[in-house]
């Protein structure tokens, strides 16, 4: 009766006076890939904390697949991939699988099973009988990833669980969830980066001070950001920054070493007049595109406004 | 799911937790050190020299031992998994913070009651015996959970610390060995002596294990059972409110 994975109200979290998260509602849907970003500070994962359980929240409440958000059922649906947590470095990587899998109530025969090809899909068999202790830090983000798997969850959260990683690793993580929500699993991941989220997600919310400042498809939130269109351009000689931004329909222009890229709300008009000018004073381009906002242009937009104190 | 099944699924991932608990802290040198060259030393700087007799020595020898081994691991585990970052991955599992206090305090009273074991078959091997080996066990058992509760209560503070914890207990732990009986039999106390002794849960094992081995303990056994019995819950419950209370602001 529930289609809802994650549907949070009103939650709230304060830390002596200040209010890490202020009251923020949303709802995820089963089987979405729902990405949450913000600014260093802005709230992410004392969110993901109320929601996984591991703080109780000052005020509101969640529900996950439509258990109390920190009860032992909605624990149970869950996988959990925390932004600063350890494996225990004392114990193999295959040990860390088990005890995972004890806790989590899966069978030994399965958890065999499972820990053999999540290790398989991320790379690590060869080192499943090492100490943690001796693992590079990819080497445990993938580790990590497997553990929150053992369980086969239908509801995965993720707090920046490629960041600090190499393009590799990070390649197969982003696969790996994929895929995984592909098969039907509903994935709710944090992230600074905004290719990622573009790429991976079906939904962002964006998230400034502890509120919700946007929460759409990211596609939606890049059109809405319409002003910041742009045409990317550079000559054969040097041209003063003041004679292009005097062009008609430049909003604003700025230089980015050896090339300039002018803001516009109608970059096709933009070109022919660029073009047209060029060739008045004889002036030589040397390559020219036009740009749509990217998921980054959109969040910084979003974060700045009503950031009052910087 | 009914409750039954749940008490009866939590009480298992406890003791997954205390077998991850053994496999990672009975490693540690300072809890090796700390639970059992102590009180061996401590016992020997007080009997060498003297003429003791094995009966005379054993129960205080006995209630030392399970007292600092009991209490060796329970308070380390969560400080040290604060400082590894461990907890929060422990937290966000299918477990209440009683199980995984549970688990804890098993782990310890595992330590206890095997360290305790090994004393008492070298005893043995030197000449003690046991009256009651039944009365014994079941004091033994109660004496190592009710220790190992107690140590957790030291580390309800949210610091992330191992060395602090320790000395913190450490501070708590000596002045309660001199005063529960282990020198001095309780007979032997001044009437002030045995009145703060009857607030030492270590008191009653003691005064128990000089029942077992020597037939002359001060208080009927019953009493003892049940002052370690209560002593039991309310420091697991005390440990278990105080957790509660402190672990989410570990992370
Ligand atoms: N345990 C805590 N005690 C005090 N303040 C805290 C605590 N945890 C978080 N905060 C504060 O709450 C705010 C939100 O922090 P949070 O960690 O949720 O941010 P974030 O969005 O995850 O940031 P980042 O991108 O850096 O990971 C910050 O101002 C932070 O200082
Ligand atoms: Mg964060």
């Amino acid at each position: 009766m529930n289609d809802a994975a994650i549907e949070a109200r009103n939650l709230t979290k304060r830390y002596d006076g200040l209010v890490a998260v202020d009251g923020i509602s949303f709802v995820v849907n089963g089987g979405e890939f729902f990405g949450f970003l913000g600014p260093n500070g802005a709230g992410k994962t004392t969110t993901v904390r109320m929601l996984t359980g591991i703080i109780q929240p000052d005020g509101g409440d969640a529900l996950l697949m439509g258990r109390p958000a920190g009860g032992i059922g909605a624990k149970q649906l869950s996988g959990i991939v925390p932004e600063m947590a350890n494996a225990y470095i004392d114990l193999s990587g295959w040990d860390n699988l088990m005890l995972m899998a004890e806790l989590y109530g899966v069978s030994l025969r399965e958890a065999r099973r499972r820990a053999g090809s999540w290790l398989q899909a991320l790379g690590l068999p060869q080192r499943k009988d090492s100490l943690v202790k001796g693992y590079s830090k990819g080497m445990k983000q993938r580790l990590i990833l497997c553990m929150a798997l053992i369980s086969d969850p239908e509801l995965l959260f993720l707090d920046e669980p490629t960041s600090g990683l190499d393009v590799q690793s990070a390649r197969l993580i982003k696969d790996l969830l994929r895929s995984l929500n592909e098969s039907g699993k509903t994935i709710f991941l944090t992230t600074h980066d905004m290719d990622e989220a573009d790429e991976l997600c079906d939904r962002v919310a964006i998230i400034n001070q502890g509120r919700l400042v946007a929460i759409d498809a990211p596609e939606k939130l890049r059109t809405a950001t319409s002003s910041l269109r742009s045409v990317e351009v550079s000559f054969g000689g040097a041209v003063p920054l003041e004679t292009l931004e005097k062009l008609p329909g430049v909003s604003s222009a700025k230089k980015l070493g050896d090339k300039y890229r002018l803001y516009t709300a109608s970059p096709g008009d933009l070109v022919t007049s660029l073009v047209n000018h060029c060739r008045s004073c004889g002036l030589n381009i040397v390559s020219l595109s036009t740009l749509t906002p990217s998921l980054e242009d959109a969040f910084v937009a979003l974060t700045e406004k009503g950031d009052g104190n910087g | 799911m009914a409750d039954g099944a749940i008490v009866f699924q939590q009480v298992r991932r406890a003791l997954a937790v205390a077998k991850k608990d053994i496999r990672i802290y009975y490693a540690k040198g300072p809890v090796v050190i700390f639970g059992i060259l102590f009180p061996v030393f401590l016992f020997l700087a007080f009997v060498i020299g003297r003429n003791l007799t094995i009966d005379f020595m054993m129960p205080g020898l006995l209630g030392m031992v399970v007292f600092f081994t009991a209490t060796a691991i329970s308070p380390v585990v969560a400080p040290w998994e604060t400082q590894a970052r461990t907890l929060e991955r422990l937290m966000s599992c299918p477990v209440s913070i009683s199980t995984i206090i549970l688990g804890d305090i098993l782990a310890s009273f595992a330590f206890g009651v095997l360290i305790s074991l090994v004393t008492v078959l070298a005893g043995l091997g030197m000449g003690a015996t046991i009256h009651q080996p039944l009365v014994f066990a079941a004091g033994l058992i109660l004496a190592a959970f009710c220790f190992s509760a107690l140590g957790l209560i030291f580390s309800a503070a949210p610091t992330s610390m191992p060395s602090t914890v320790m000395m913190l207990s450490a501070m708590v732990k000596f002045p309660v060995v001199f005063v529960s009986g282990v020198f001095i039999p309780l007979s032997d106390l001044p009437a002030w002596g045995r009145a703060i002794a009857f607030v030492s849960p270590l008191t009653y094992f003691t005064d128990l294990a000089r029942h077992s081995l020597q037939a002359s303990g001060h208080l009927p056994v019953g009493i003892d059972l049940a002052a370690l019995v209560a002593f039991s819950i309310l420091f697991l419950v005390l440990a278990m409110k105080l957790h509660q209370r402190t672990m989410p602001r570990r992370i």
